[in-house]
């Protein structure tokens, strides 16, 4: 998901638990809400540090492929939509920001480490948004994929993550709703455009899987993560799902899923479906996609050349409280 | 790396019908100024409110988890408070 693979600390029995640990277990049990400042164990935080700062990542990256089509829009209602997309992203970046700084990290510390590699984001944003059918494509499956993960995080154990998230899933429909119309404009077109479509599908449809992480039997780190209800459902569960619901709206645009052994399984009630190719997805993640370097170059990039002007409003801001002070002290 | 970072600001919004400030998140600015220009984009995009105040979260004060108990389990046992405690019968009409 946009929060993939976080390696979560180590699972400990009831009997293993100090005190504190059990009755933080049972307070989660119950459904009660963890605030930043009550006692939670060291392992929760830095879990929680590492999948909200991931998160909060893939929303910055993820305005990169689609900022590319922006200057390119078909026509000036597309790109004014495109644009209040875009800014939704960084939004919900900060709101995730936001919500992890309560947790003693500061978001600096946080684009830093970003910037070095030692934090990640989603694996989806290093694939390249080639054509227009693309900004379809990554609004009806990419931005449906988060939403999958992200309506069950409304209801996680960490009050400010669920509030952000509750926040974040108002607004997130308007992005795949968005992108479903982009691609049923194209898929009703002429056949140059219909084909531009089933080729932006054939491309994001397997990346659009891997979203989800590695299958749950190597999903090392679920079980802690969902006691504690910071991951609600296995990565297998999202997955299926996701193909449920996605390939009866691929069928309405009478586009093709680039996957042969897609049935539907009566008894089971669900579709059968391909596993992507997972030494892909563990290669992207190591850095080795197509886009890896392209997008975090264009973040630091972005960093560095801002440098100026954040220091800028610094100072100013220094100033104009220093001039404040001396005049009332003159005043006095 | 830029040499300070931006002070955190607390927001709140009133929203459309007259009611509270409500505190809706957090963000970083430099100044006040910036904070309310900023919570503008970040917060109020879609028409969420009308005013927009600023408190620096250095400002804030918070009770204390601990004190939870002792703070808020008085009132439990005070049901008096609410007026459904009260049986006031039919025959005198709405009250």
């Amino acid at each position: 998901m946009y929060a993939q693979m976080v390696k979560s600390e180590g699972m400990k029995s009831p009997e293993e638990m100090t005190p504190e640990e059990r009755a933080f277990q049972e307070r989660v049990d119950r459904g009660e809400k963890i605030e930043p400042k009550e006692w939670m164990p060291e392992g929760y935080r830095k879990t929680l540090i590492r999948q909200m700062g991931q998160h909060a990542h893939s929303e910055i990256v993820g305005q990169l492929p689609e900022g590319n089509w922006i200057t390119r829009a078909p026509t000036l209602e597309r790109k004014a939509i495109l644009l209040a997309k875009v800014q939704d992203e960084a939004g919900h970046g900060l709101y995730l920001y936001s919500a992890a700084e309560t947790l003693g990290v500061s978001r600096d510390e946080l684009m830093e480490k970003l910037h070095s590699g030692a934090m990640k984001y989603s694996s989806i944003f290093n694939y390249p948004t080639l054509t227009w059918a693309d900004m379809g494509a990554v609004g009806w499956l990419v931005d449906g994929a988060a939403i999958m993960n992200q309506v069950p995080l409304q209801r996680t154990s960490y009050g400010p993550y669920s509030r952000a998230m509750i926040r974040i899933c108002k607004e997130e429909s308007f992005h795949q709703r968005q992108g479903y119309a982009i691609m049923m404009k194209m898929a009703q077109g002429t056949p140059e455009q219909k084909e531009m479509a089933q080729d932006a599908l054939n491309r994001f449809w397997y990346p659009s899987l891997m979203m989800f992480g590695p299958s749950d039997k190597d999903s090392v780190h679920s079980a802690q993560s969902m006691a504690w209800k910071i991951k609600m459902n296995t990565n297998d569960e999202l997955r299926q799902k996701f193909v449920d619901e996605t390939v009866p709206q691929a069928t309405y645009l009478g586009l093709t899923v680039p996957d042969e052994t897609l049935t539907w399984n009566e008894e089971r009630g669900h579709y059968d479906f391909a596993e992507p190719d997972w030494d892909e997805f563990f290669e992207v993640i190591k850095g080795n996609g197509p886009c890896n370097e392209e997008r975090l170059g264009a973040r630091r990039e972005a960093w560095d050349k801002g440098a100026w002007f954040r220091d800028g409003l610094t100072a100013y801001a220094e100033k104009a409280a220093a001039r404040r002070a001396a005049s009332n002290v003159a005043a006095e | 790396m830029t040499k300070k970072e931006w002070p955190l600001w607390e927001i709140f919004i009133r929203g459309q019908h007259g009611l509270n400030h409500r505190h809706v998140g957090s963000l970083h600015a430099p100044d006040a100024e910036m904070a309310i220009k900023n919570a503008r984009d970040v917060y109020t995009r879609r028409k969420e409110g009308v005013s927009i105040w600023v408190v620096p979260s250095a400002a804030i004060t918070a009770s204390s988890p601990s004190e939870k108990g002792p703070l808020f389990d008085p009132a439990e046992s005070k049901v008096y408070r609410h007026p459904t405690f009260f049986d006031i019968p039919d025959e005198v009409g709405h009250m």
